[in-house]
């Protein structure tokens, strides 16, 4: 009778322990013990893995993980993820990096999203950890950032190319511009979208609308119906995929039929569901799966369908790739977990294969490379055309 | 600005009021009977919102039945919820109360994230419910039309089951005063479920209108409306049903006609809520039909 009860007991004890093992499972790996720590190397990843673009981080990280999977070594050592949800927050962003550097990370990877990259990035600076932003364009992430750097174009670059396409490709000479004031990104892609625009028209009043949103908005109908009274040729609304698809779906519910540009982020599922149906959408982007540009391309295209084989080929998970496989190299270079010592070789990075194209960075730590523009068509994404840095 | 891009604007701004008179009206009746600001509101919106999703896509149902389920769900989720949240808290101080509310909802968005996922999802629009209207330029959704009619409906419904039937007094008479009224025999704990029930099946009603309003649902998606109905039933004056009506129309029709007329300050529109609110209780600190504010010594 009695032993029943302990071994009752017992069985309940130990699954109280297996519980709580399984709760705490990852906090012990972060920890980690002294005789682990120097066989492992740590890169951490900040991306939004919750909130509003929830989506884009889930792309970017599949592509890390992918990369991971392939090369899951480097100096003879193990490399583990460390991952942290920056919950599609600013506040949060600075708390996901802060995390990170507490757990010893040697290099950061992220984040989708520049305004979140901008609230992480002095943290990892102040602590000296170098970080690599996967796919966040706006200039101002490694801009006065020491250790912050990027596999992606910049908006500059981003908002030339769709001011061009819209110009001379579309032949637009009004534009009007809906942007989301909360977000870094759609602020300073509008803003170079209309300089370039103003320049190429040769018209300084070419912008003839100019509204604004906020992020988590759902209602533009007031905003779309400012647009459609002043019937630009173009519409620029460059911003988060989530806000963006109400938006484009309400502009043609209202009946405007002028072309919609955006930029990089509108290359998500969760946009296409919305707008896949609809016509003259156009945005631009970092990678197409129609043209590999290098051996890695390919190499992250077969790995990608065959871990994915029901999901279409996107450019954050590419850039995720590239940011991971950079981070690789850097410490092969580097030849040592210093993290100085990996921000001078990730510094140097010239001519270096990534599955985007090849990267070289420049003084201010970004990488110059080919636009895509791409369009929606019968519920798809299609290349359009590509269009070379000068 | 033209005669059409007006009417554009007016017809834009009775949808997005009508939305929120809608959601605000749940907010106030279930104030104005046990005097809770049931935050866990917003989040009702979101469940409601779900089941007519899975509803319609997993199970295939025709989507007046998928609606008709998840009001029925939602229902029985509040109360559940009084059950369990608010009824063992009935005695303790107000901010009791608050604060399991606000846990109650923080409980819904996370459970969502957890068994959802927390990416958006689309929302189906039923042809038979949902189309395009176009008179000559002016093109709005069926909804525009649809919402006020069922706004108006319900308004009117619930001003009769509070005004004219048994359940209603008794409803008036523990908002009055919990113990007395269970001293005249009346069964506190039946009528503040009542109330939640009622407050819950606003909220899928409103829940499934947002939805097909804004055909993007995720576990969050009930904290912007929540809010925003929240200030419309505080601006009517919270406990007037009739006032959360007037509140949330003037605040839809605020914020569109804000960004009418001045599109360079169309960022502003949530600050513009805010500054209404303050406004309003300077002058009406009960708000607009609200009670005056008595305290008793």
């Amino acid at each position: 009778m009695m032993s029943k009860k302990y071994l009752a007991l017992l069985a309940l004890v130990m699954l109280a322990a297996v519980a709580l093992v399984g709760c705490g499972g990852g906090e012990e790996q972060a920890s980690g013990d002294a005789a682990q720590e120097s066989d492992v190397i740590k890169i951490g990843v900040f991306e939004p893995l919750t909130g509003i673009n929830a989506a884009g981080g889930e792309m970017s990280l599949e592509g890390i993980e992918l990369a991971n999977k392939l090369y899951p070594e480097v100096l003879g050592k193990k490399v583990e993820l460390v991952t942290a949800d920056n919950k599609s927050e600013k506040q949060e962003a600075a708390n996901a990096v802060e995390r990170l550097v507490n757990e010893n990370v040697d290099v950061i990877l992220g984040s989708y999203g520049s305004s979140l990259s901008m609230a992480g990035g002095p943290i990892a600076a102040d602590a000296g950890v170098p970080v690599i932003g996967d796919s966040p364009t706006n200039p101002l992430v490694t801009k006065g950032n020491d250790y912050y750097y990027r596999v992606c174009f910049i908006d500059p670059f981003q908002g030339n190319v769709m001011a061009k396409y819209a110009v001379e490709t579309l032949g637009a000479k009004t534009a009007a511009i809906v942007q989301d004031v909360q977000q870094d990104y759609s602020v300073g892609l509008s803003k170079y979208f209309e300089d370039s625009f103003k320049e190429l028209t040769g018209d300084e009043n070419a912008i003839i609308a100019k509204v604004n949103y906020n992020t988590g908005d759902k209602d533009f109908s007031a905003q779309l119906t400012e647009v459609k009274s002043k019937q630009p040729d173009v519409i620029f609304a460059p911003g988060n995929f989530t806000e963006c698809g109400i938006l484009v779906e309400k502009a043609r519910e209202l009946g405007i039929e002028a072309p919609i540009l955006g930029g990089d982020t509108w290359e998500a599922e969760e946009f296409l569901n919305r707008v896949g149906d609809l016509n003259d959408i156009y945005f631009s982007t970092h990678f197409t799966a129609e043209e590999p540009v290098t051996e890695v391309s390919n190499t992250f295209l077969n790995k990608f369908k065959e871990e994915y084989p029901d999901r279409q080929v996107n450019a954050f998970a590419a850039l995720g790739f590239d940011a991971y496989m950079l981070a690789l190299d850097a410490i092969n270079r580097a030849g040592t977990t210093d993290h100085e010592a990996i921000k001078e070789a990730i510094a140097e990075t010239a001519d270096f294969q990534g599955a985007t194209g090849f990267i070289t960075l420049d003084e201010n730590g970004d990488a110059t490379k080919t636009a895509i523009i791409k369009k929606v068509e019968d519920g798809k994404f299609v290349y359009e055309s590509k269009v070379d840095p000068k | 600005m033209t005669l059409e891009i007006f009417l554009q604007n007016v017809a834009n701004a009775i949808s997005l009021g009508s939305l929120y008179a809608l959601i605000a009206i749940g907010y106030t009746m279930v104030y104005g009977i046990i005097r809770l600001i049931n935050f866990a509101h917003a989040d009702l919106l979101m469940v409601a919102g779900y089941i007519s999703f899975y509803g319609i896509l997993i199970f295939a149902m025709p989507w007046w039945l998928a609606f008709l389920i998840a009001i029925a769900l939602t229902t029985i989720l509040g109360m559940a919820m009084e059950k369990l949240a608010y009824r063992p808290l009935r005695n303790a101080p107000r901010i009791s109360a608050l604060i399991s509310a606000i846990g109650m909802s923080f409980l819904l968005q996370n459970l969502g994230i957890v068994l959802v996922g927390a990416s958006p999802k689309p929302f189906p629009r039923p042809e038979g419910l949902v189309w395009n209207i176009h008179l000559g330029s002016v093109s709005f959704l069926s909804l525009t039309v649809i919402i006020p009619v069922i706004t108006l409906l319900l308004l009117a419904a619930v001003y009769l089951v509070v005004n004219k039937t048994n359940t209603g007094i008794a409803m008036r008479a523990v908002s009055r005063d919990f113990e007395t009224a269970s001293l005249m025999a009346v069964d506190v704990n039946k009528v503040v479920v009542t109330t939640f029930a009622v407050g819950s099946g606003l909220a899928a009603v409103g829940g499934i209108m947002w939805s097909l309003q804004y055909p993007q649902i995720d576990p969050l998606m009930g904290v912007f409306p929540g809010l925003k109905c929240f200030i419309a039933a505080v601006m009517g004056g919270i406990g007037s049903v009739p006032g959360a009506m007037i509140g949330g129309f003037i605040l839809g029709i605020g914020e569109i006609m804000l960004v009418a007329f001045m599109p360079e300050l169309s960022g502003y529109r949530d600050a513009f809520a805010f500054v209404v609110l303050i406004l309003i209780l300077l002058f009406k600190p009960g708000g607009i039909l609200g009670d005056h504010v008595v305290e008793k010594v």
